[in-house]
């Protein structure tokens, strides 16, 4: 079981190093953006590990989360105001 | 009951492999959008995995039928994301690859792409 | 009628965030359902009609298979491209034209087709979808609609239209 989390944690440096090449700032987001959905799932995995039921509903919070950061971020990259 | 529990580690070691394979597609692939659709697809249906693998180890519990509300909600708030990204390193002037044949947007939207 | 729909969704969203049965907690939830069903309503649901209509629920749950078959199919197709050592892609921006007439379907479309094989929507503007294809394989209107569109398009129109 905690291979699986071992795994994910390396999937999170993949991002990180994605980031940090970049080339470009859209680049850099979308590695943000992938590590926030891979967070929901070492959340509910670790979750299942620990049997500690209350990390799911913080799994279920950081879906909206990251979506209204990635909306945000999409918004600053399009050259809008934030309150349009 | 054995078996569900080897149904959830199953489940959740394919959604795990799939994780992994969408970040190497996102250290791999040219350019923005062909790293958004590796990472999108691969990320969403291995998250979408591991909470079910969830679910089937822990059967009808509150955290269980929390994990299965889970899956629509990465279905529909992932692709939404994926798209404002993508319009938006569009029109932040992200060039295309190499390789690319065709641009409709970029005709359509009536001006030069530069970076 | 648009306020009962929307107190009805949020009341069944409760129950299963909660999963218990005690007076307690139905109450609480049916009290909180309540109050966010009369002041969003009207704001939320656009028709109340078509929710009560059996035929669109009986299509939605064929609906489901089709697209986790999709789905599934195009995580595999990926993960081809990713793990073959030349990277066997050409990219491109087609523009697709698609006959769903309501928001509702169009926005439920231009999802499928991002996790479906291949293709990924930038943008929209009214009926026409902007889509990245990791292969290009036609690049005319009509020849890149059926090939795209036509898969989900005959079941959501029977769902969203």
């Amino acid at each position: 079981m905690y291979i699986y989390f071992y795994i994910l944690i390396g999937c999170c440096f993949f991002c990180l190093i994605r980031a940090w090449l970049g080339r470009s700032i859209p680049d850099r987001m979308v590695a943000i953006d992938i590590m926030g959905t891979l967070a929901v799932g070492i959340t509910a995995l670790y979750a299942l590990i620990s049997k500690r039921g209350f990390l799911i509903d913080i799994a279920l919070a950081w879906i909206f989360l990251s979506f209204i950061g990635t909306l945000a971020l999409a918004k600053y990259l399009s050259h809008k105001t934030l309150d349009e | 009951m054995v078996w569900n529990e080897l149904a959830g580690m199953i489940v959740i070691g394919i959604g795990v492999a799939f994780d992994f394979l969408g970040c190497l597609g996102l250290l791999r692939l040219p350019d923005v959008y062909n790293r958004l659709q590796a990472g999108t697809k691969c990320v969403t249906f291995g998250t979408c995995g591991i909470l079910l693998g969830v679910f089937l180890m822990q059967g009808f519990t509150p955290t269980g039928i929390k994990a299965l509300v889970g899956i629509p909600f990465v279905l529909l708030t992932s692709p939404v994301g994926a798209h404002a990204l993508a319009k938006g390193a569009h029109i932040f002037g992200v060039k295309l690859t190499d390789k690319t044949v065709v641009d409709h947007y970029a005709e359509d939207r009536g001006n030069k792409l530069t970076l | 009628m648009r306020k009962i729909v929307l107190i009805l969704f949020a009341f069944i969203l409760w129950v299963l965030l909660t999963w218990s049965f005690t007076l307690q907690s139905l109450t609480a939830g049916g009290v909180v359902a309540l109050i966010i069903g009369l002041l969003f309503g009207n704001f939320v649901i656009e028709k109340a009609g078509p929710v009560f209509d059996l035929r669109r629920w009986f299509w939605a749950l064929v609906y489901i298979p089709v697209f986790l078959w999709e789905m599934t199919k195009a995580n595999f197709d990926v993960a081809y491209r990713v793990l073959h050592p030349k990277l066997p892609i050409d990219p491109g921006i087609v523009k697709v034209k698609t006959k769903l007439q309501s928001e509702m379907g169009i926005v439920f479309l231009a999802n499928s087709i991002t996790l479906t094989p291949g293709t990924f929507t930038v943008d929209l503007k009214g009926q026409y979808l902007y889509i990245h294809c990791i292969k290009v394989r036609s690049t005319g209107l009509a020849e890149a609609s059926h090939e795209i569109v036509d898969r989900f398009e005959k079941l959501l129109i029977k769902i969203f239209d």
